[in-house]
């Protein structure tokens, strides 16, 4: 555990002094200013006034560039630490594998959880100071959605860094990987699944797989309990899962698949040449 | 039993075989310089020995197989890379990362730098990679220092380290030699041969020489050196200030101390200047 927690604050204290950290937290810093100063939370589009309004802006945006951010970063950072030899030495110290593997994606998970957070906590405060009503509730929702969101592709980044020995070939995987899951989002792939004549019940299973749609629809389901925004499909979630379930499903799944890829890539990589 | 033994050891990296059946011991007290040319397998065998590479055949450091018992035997390891990493972190977090994964006392490991010449804690706020090529490689060399260790694994050690650190670090390793084995891997033997008191010497993934070489050069002793010149040269000053000598006679002539194990190097780089030289006296100054 000491050596875990080693790496992790190691890890954190490289990712602070990095460019992409910065501009990491630039982006989503800026996304909420931008927001704010675009008068959004003085607007009422489709039944959404307030902060609530902001937080729906926020987290589309959030859904878009934080799994990008989120695998490219921990690719380029973990693959690149191999190339540029910091592997060769640190694994010359006595750490356990698993204690470096672990260490480095707990370490790296606050690292991109933090800024995504604090804007959307600065948000809050923000809405506070000039009195705007704080949906609480959806708040912390949205802040656990994060999470497993972060952690699904935090997972998924480490096992591409795992499988690619160089980082051009994992920042490459990493970009089609994301590519794949936003091709697959309901707007985009599966209006065109359905033109095909497929089964209703494969394009769900297709929806309910992919870790983005299932956040964007929780996200939905928060403001949206009857789900009106996401049309028929909403019968087939809302009678197999009702909220709740769908809501647990949004949490619990991405997680899993994120421990998943994680635990995989791991094996792999204790396996492996390590440098 | 020996402190590390191979056998029969292979590594291949798709069609290329790098390590082509390398048998070996080597025992507590051998200071081995590890030589060869550019992809001859030193470092391929040196990432073997760390648990790096996963290879074939037999590879135990202290009985032990290093990938099947990293922390075990790496705890008993020092090492100290030629091309340093490019860390970010601060120079105090990594003296505490290594203190703590290694079970050791970060002030030990600033003692080491000390003794090297580098103030650890006015630099310890400062990215390891922002520091000069020697200051990072004193770091490098405290942190494998201020520690217990069984075995050292030196890749060019002291490359980068001024004439004053460098006899300071040979009077480090003189500490620990009969205690721990060393391996230190160089291009060339001239650059170690005075550290060493056996030679190995691989060539396209084999061992082709396994020699010990006399160890009379005490790691500690200093040699008092006089260099005349025909005519003052100030190329050679320049080459001859950087190993602390001073001027005399306007420039014809010049002394200082060498480091004992160094004095194949001082020769070295006097050959530059053959045609310039007059006279060389060296002399044993004092020992310890």
């Amino acid at each position: 555990m000491k050596h875990l927690i080693l790496t992790a604050r190691a890890d954190i204290s490289e990712s602070l002094r990095s460019r992409w950290f910065f501009v990491y937290s630039l982006v989503f810093g800026g996304v909420v200013v931008a927001l704010f100063l675009s008068g959004l939370t003085e607007s009422r589009i489709m039944g959404f006034t307030g902060l609530s309004r902001l937080l729906v802006t926020y987290l589309q945006i959030t859904m878009a560039i934080l799994p990008l951010f989120v695998l490219i970063t921990t690719v380029r950072s973990v693959a690149g630490d191999r190339e540029a030899g910091i592997f060769e030495y640190m694994l010359s110290l006595p750490v356990s594998l698993s204690s470096w593997f672990w260490g480095k994606l707990l370490g790296r998970f606050v690292v991109v959880f933090l800024p995504v957070v604090l804007a959307m906590f600065g948000a809050v405060a923000w809405g506070m100071v000039k009195g705007v009503e704080i949906p609480w509730a959806q708040v912390i929702l949205y802040t656990i959605f994060l999470i497993s969101l972060a952690w699904c592709f935090l997972g998924i980044g480490m096992f591409v860094s795992s499988v690619a020995r160089s980082s051009d070939v994992a920042t490459g995987a990493a970009f089609l990987v994301w590519l794949f899951l936003l091709l697959f989002l309901d707007l985009i792939l599966l209006g065109a699944l359905i033109r095909e004549g497929l089964p209703p019940e494969t394009i769900i299973a297709i929806a309910l797989a992919n870790p983005l749609q299932v956040f964007r629809t929780g996200a939905m389901l928060l403001f949206d309990p009857q789900l009106v925004l996401l049309g028929p499909a909403a019968y087939v979630i809302l009678d197999n899962f009702g909220e709740r379930g769908y809501l647990a499903w949004t949490i619990l799944y991405p997680l899993v698949l994120g421990t998943l890829f994680a635990w995989v890539g791991y094996r792999i990589f204790r396996r492996g040449d390590l440098p | 039993m020996s402190l590390i033994q191979l056998q029969q050891v292979t590594k291949r990296f798709r069609r290329h075989q790098v390590l082509k059946g390398i048998d070996l011991a080597i025992e507590r007290g051998d200071r081995v310089a590890l030589v060869g040319s550019n992809g001859a397998g030193k470092t391929t065998l040196i990432r073997c020995l760390l648990g790096e590479y996963n290879h074939g055949g037999t590879l135990l450091v202290g009985g032990l197989e290093p990938r099947s018992h990293r922390t075990e035997v790496l705890g008993r390891v020092g090492f100290v890379p030629q091309i340093s990493p490019p860390l970010k972190m601060p120079v105090g977090q990594l003296i505490q990362f290594a203190a703590g994964v290694c079970d050791s006392d970060p002030e030990r490991m600033k003692a080491v730098a000390g003794d090297l010449g580098l103030d650890a804690d006015a630099i310890r706020h400062q990215p390891f990679n922002r520091l000069s090529g020697g200051m990072k490689q004193k770091l490098l060399i405290a942190i494998a220092l201020g520690r217990d260790c069984e075995l050292l694994v030196l890749d060019e050690p002291a490359a980068n380290l001024d004439p004053e650190a460098r006899h300071r670090f040979f009077g480090l390793l003189a500490e620990r030699k009969e205690k721990a084995a060393m391996i230190i891997s160089s291009h060339r033997l001239d650059e170690v041969a005075s550290l060493v008191n056996r030679v190995v010497e691989m060539d396209q993934g084999r061992i082709v020489l396994d020699d010990q070489v006399a160890d009379d050069v005490s790691m500690t002793s200093v040699l008092r050196s006089r260099v005349t010149l025909v005519r003052p040269s100030e190329a050679f000053a320049r080459a001859i200030r950087q190993w602390g000598f001073e001027e005399r006679d306007d420039g014809l002539a010049w002394e200082g101390k060498v480091a004992g194990p160094d004095r194949l190097r001082f020769l070295g780089v006097l050959s530059r200047y053959a045609a310039l030289l007059r006279g060389i006296h060296l002399e044993e100054a004092e020992n310890g």
